[in-house]
This record gives structure tokens, C-alpha cells and sequence, in this order.
């Protein structure tokens, strides 16, 4: 059975059952990508906007190159191309970024787990 | 701010500095010719913390003649796991005091200029134009894109790291060809739903991974050798022990970089990034108990329900006892919960079990409160003999 896989950035493991990368079925981006969503739907809302767009802080590259180079979402996935998440990430230290408003906590379906979350100082 | 003038070294090495340097003359690679060019650069390092650590000690063995530091942090105890250029005896001193003393003792024939301020729109172009080179180990969103487009703006090559739990990321950027930061990035996370608000924590040898990749990269650039990481997103996994490398291009319509830019000056990257300074934090408008009457009503043998939102590994650390369910599992295990008792959920400091108390409330709990500033409040105010963390 021919596969490709993809590279699940450190942020986005917990979605995805811990795991460092996932095997999904070739075709194109957007079919491997939703057979991701398909196997671990919690990534969902972390890799794209209510209106089913790919958040703009997340890049997709197929093999090495950006896929907005390619053909976007409609680049051709073969057996065993890789294809990696590439969220934008600020560092490891402890900063203020995260105070949420009651607005916004409200907005979230789901709330996020960590120590870091909204626990920084 | 205040800055000392920056002084063109002048470029010739004494007899000390030769015999110092031996290793990089005996090089062809960098020979005296090399050597001259790391004493007339200066490079200006943004952050003494855990990239900035490495960074400006390398910098500073390999000659490098001007360093700038921009820091207005104190050491703190926490920071003595990857921080590696401040020593316990540092804590609670400036961390720009304890880097130049560890500086100029490993190279007195360094130029240190230090920068005790917070880099803002206003004081970041004049600052970027008396240096050669920018190194960013910055920590935040709004700051990386300042560094960017500031870079941009003053055509200094941006050398940037960024680090997160065990991973971490590399590349040059701002270069007269090659992409900048907002190439790769346009738009910052908005707050609140930043993927990288996941796990926290970071491995301490991350930061000297990354930041000495930082300083090779600087000296790469200042030598004209090797090839640079322009137009290449270096990822490292260290638990994997695997470095991947992506092709950056640059965006022709980058609003900075691009063709035609339309950003010429800098602007307000909180607001940017979405954050507002009078924001409150996420606890108010939740119910809240302080540490005292908690501590008073399970004395008093009343029937409250102590729930801890945070994760199994902290609650190896230290707990009230509570009954732990970590907040991402809140929802599938919500029947746990009774809903006609009073509960009082915490977690380390207040933030995640505001978040908890809300997601109840909406469920339906009436009952239900946080506990302020979590079970480090408790430890501050309630039994001092509780680990802190």
C-alpha cells in the first residue's frame, strides 16, 4: 500500500496521539492532510480557521519545498514523500504572551492543557 | 537608552591576540585576513537568556571585536538550567552585569556595548545602524517580527533561532536576496490559539544546540565562508537527533522584503500580534476562592471538592490531594464531576483552572470556583513546606 507521511511539529503532537509522524494516504496535500484530520480530528482547529482555511502561521512544505511554491494544496503526494507542519514558534522562555481575555477563553471549544498555557511567569 | 558610541576597532591584532586566536589563523579558512574581519565586526545580540547565553560566549572566544547585548531582565533561579552564562551567585542580578563580566573574562580584548532597555519601535532602527549583524533569540512573537522587519528596514542580516520544548529552528534572514521572516511567517498566531501554547518547559541543552548555530552563522557571514543558511529553514529534533532542512524563497510580495513594500516603518507589533497591554488576565469575571478560605473551610471538615486541572508529572511534584484531571481531558471526563457540590478547581498559578472554572460553568455547574493564584499561592501564603516549581 503506497503512503507518505507527515511530520507533526512539537505543539501539535498531543493532537495527534504523541506522535512525531503519521502515516497518510498519497494523492495531494489536501487529500493527505485530511486523511490526517480523518485520524486524529483534535488537529483540526489548530491547523485551519472556522471557514476551513489553512491558518496563515502554519506552513505545509512537501519534501523540502513550500507547497505555496507548488501547487498549494492541490500538490501531487507520492509514495513516500514527506510532507512537514511548520508552525511558527517564539522560543522557550517564560513570557506574558498568553493572557487571554474571558472573551477569547469563551471562543475556544476546547481548552488547552498545559503547564505553559496561561501558567507562565 | 543609554548607548555608548560604537568605536571602529581599529584592524590590526597585537602579539596576545595572535597567539589567542592560533587555532583560527593556522586555518586558510579564516587566517589574519579572517581574524581582521571578526575583530572589525560588530554584531548586536538580542537576549543574554538561553540562545543569547551560547551565542555571545562563542562570539566573544572567536573575536569578535564589538558585541552588543539588548537586555533588561534579572537573572532568576529558573533560568540557571540553560542560561549558562549566569552562575547561581547571579540570581537577582541584571543580566547584562553577568554577561559582560563572564564576557570580558573569557576575551578582554572585546568591545562590549550593553543595552539595558526593552527593544521597541522607537529605539530598534537607530540601534540596528551601528551594527553589522543581528543575532534574534528572542522569545516572543511581537519582538521576532520588530527584529524582522527592523532588520529589513536597516539591511542588517537577520540571524534567527527559535526554540520550543526539543525542537528548534534556524536560518538567516533579511539578507539582500534571500527571504526575511515575514516570508515565511506573514501573519503572527493570534493569542490565545498559538499551537505553540501546547507543553511547556524546554530541554536545557536546547538553547545551547540552537544558539551555537546562531554563532556559526554570525561567523560565517562576518568570513565569507561556508554556505549560510539564506533561504534555508534549518529544523532541529534533539530527542531525534535529526536535522531537516526546507528551502525558504523569497516572497516577492512580502510587504517588507518584497518588490514593493508597503511597510517603511516600523509599527506596534503587539498590536500586530494581537496583544493588548490593558488586557485583563484570564481570571477575572470567574468565580474565585483565595488559598485562606480554602485552606479554613477543609479544616473545618466542609464538603468541598478539590479538582486539579493541571498534569499527572506535576502533581508528582506537589498537590492538595485534589482530584486530578488534567484540563484537555476536562471534557470527556466532565461526568466525574458532581455537580451539587462546591468545587474549587486550581492548577499551578491561576490561568488554566480560570479556563476550567469557565468550560464548567458553561456546562452547567453552578458551584464552581478558582482558586487564585493556584497551588503556588498556596505554597506562598498557606504551607511554605510545599515544593515549589
Amino acid at each position: 500500500m503506497s503512503t507518505a507521511k507527515i511530520h507533526i511539529p512539537t505543539p501539535l503532537r498531543q493532537y495527534a496521539g504523541k506522535q512525531s509522524t503519521v502515516e497518510v494516504k498519497p494523492g495531494t496535500v489536501a487529500d493527505s492532510l485530511s486523511d490526517l484530520l480523518n485520524q486524529h480530528p483534535d488537529l483540526r482547529r489548530h491547523l485551519y480557521t472556522d471557514e476551513g482555511k489553512l491558518r496563515a502561521f502554519v506552513n505545509v512544505y512537501l519534501n523540502d519545498e513550500d507547497v505555496r511554491y507548488l501547487q498549494k494544496e492541490a500538490t501531487p503526494v507520492n509514495d513516500g514523500d514527506t510532507i512537514s507542519i511548520v508552525p511558527s514558534i517564539a522560543g522557550g522562555k517564560d513570557s506574558d504572551d498568553f493572557q487571554v481575555p474571558i472573551a477569547k477563553v469563551k471562543a475556544m471549544s476546547l481548552p488547552c492543557c498545559s503547564p505553559a498555557c496561561c501558567c507562565r511567569r | 537608552m543609554a548607548a555608548t558610541n560604537v568605536k571602529p576597532q581599529a584592524v590590526t591584532l597585537s602579539n596576545d591576540e595572535i597567539l589567542r586566536y592560533s587555532r583560527h589563523l593556522i586555518m586558510p579558512e579564516v587566517g589574519m585576513e579572517g581574524q581582521e574581519k571578526l575583530k572589525a565586526a560588530r554584531v548586536l545580540c538580542i537576549g543574554a537568556g538561553g540562545l543569547g547565553s551560547p551565542l555571545a560566549l562563542y562570539l566573544a572566544a572567536a573575536g569578535v571585536g564589538t558585541l552588543g547585548i539588548v537586555d533588561f531582565d534579572v537573572v532568576d533561579y529558573t533560568n540557571l538550567q540553560r542560561q549558562i552564562i549566569h552562575s547561581t551567585a547571579d540570581v537577582g542580578r541584571k543580566k547584562l552585569d553577568s554577561a559582560a563580566e563572564k564576557l570580558k573574562g573569557i576575551n578582554p580584548f572585546l568591545n562590549l556595548q550593553t543595552f539595558e532597555t526593552k527593544l521597541s519601535s522607537e529605539n530598534a532602527m537607530e540601534l540596528f545602524r551601528e551594527f553589522d549583524i543581528v543575532a534574534d533569540g528572542t522569545d516572543n512573537f511581537p519582538t521576532r517580527y520588530l527584529v524582522n522587519d527592523a532588520c529589513v528596514l536597516t539591511e542588517k542580516p537577520n540571524v534567527y533561532g527559535s526554540i520550543f520544548r526539543f525542537e528548534g529552528q534556524a536560518s538567516v534572514f533579511a539578507t539582500k536576496d534571500g527571504p526575511c521572516y515575514r516570508c515565511l511567517y506573514p501573519e503572527p498566531p493570534p493569542p490565545g490559539l498559538v499551537p505553540s501554547c501546547a507543553e511547556g518547559g524546554v530541554l536545557g541543552i536546547l538553547p545551547g544546540l540552537v544558539g551555537v548555530m546562531q554563532a556559526t552563522e554570525v561567523i560565517k557571514l562576518i568570513l565569507g565562508i561556508g554556505e549560510p543558511l539564506i533561504g534555508r529553514l534549518l529544523l532541529v529534533d534533539a530527542l531525534g537527533m535529526k536535522f531537516r532542512e526546507l528551502k525558504l524563497r523569497k516572497n516577492l510580495e512580502c510587504p517588507v522584503c518584497g518588490t514593493h513594500p508597503t511597510l517603511t516603518k516600523l509599527i506596534d507589533y503587539n498590536e500586530f500580534c494581537g496583544i493588548r497591554g490593558e488586557e485583563k488576565p484570564v481570571e477575572s469575571g470567574v468565580p474565585e476562592m483565595q488559598v485562606e478560605e480554602l485552606k479554613r473551610r477543609l479544616d473545618a471538615g466542609e464538603d468541598v471538592f478539590v479538582l486539579d486541572v493541571r498534569e499527572p508529572h506535576e502533581y508528582q511534584i506537589c498537590n492538595l490531594g485534589g482530584h486530578l484531571i488534567p484540563l484537555g481531558d476536562l471534557p470527556k471526563r466532565v461526568n466525574e464531576l458532581d455537580s451539587s457540590r462546591e468545587i474549587v478547581a486550581h492548577c499551578k498559578m491561576g490561568g488554566r483552572s480560570a479556563k476550567a472554572v469557565q468550560f464548567l460553568r458553561q456546562a452547567g455547574f453552578t458551584k464552581v470556583k478558582n482558586l487564585t493564584g493556584g497551588i503556588t499561592a498556596w505554597a506562598d501564603r498557606v504551607d511554605p513546606k510545599m515544593p515549589k516549581y
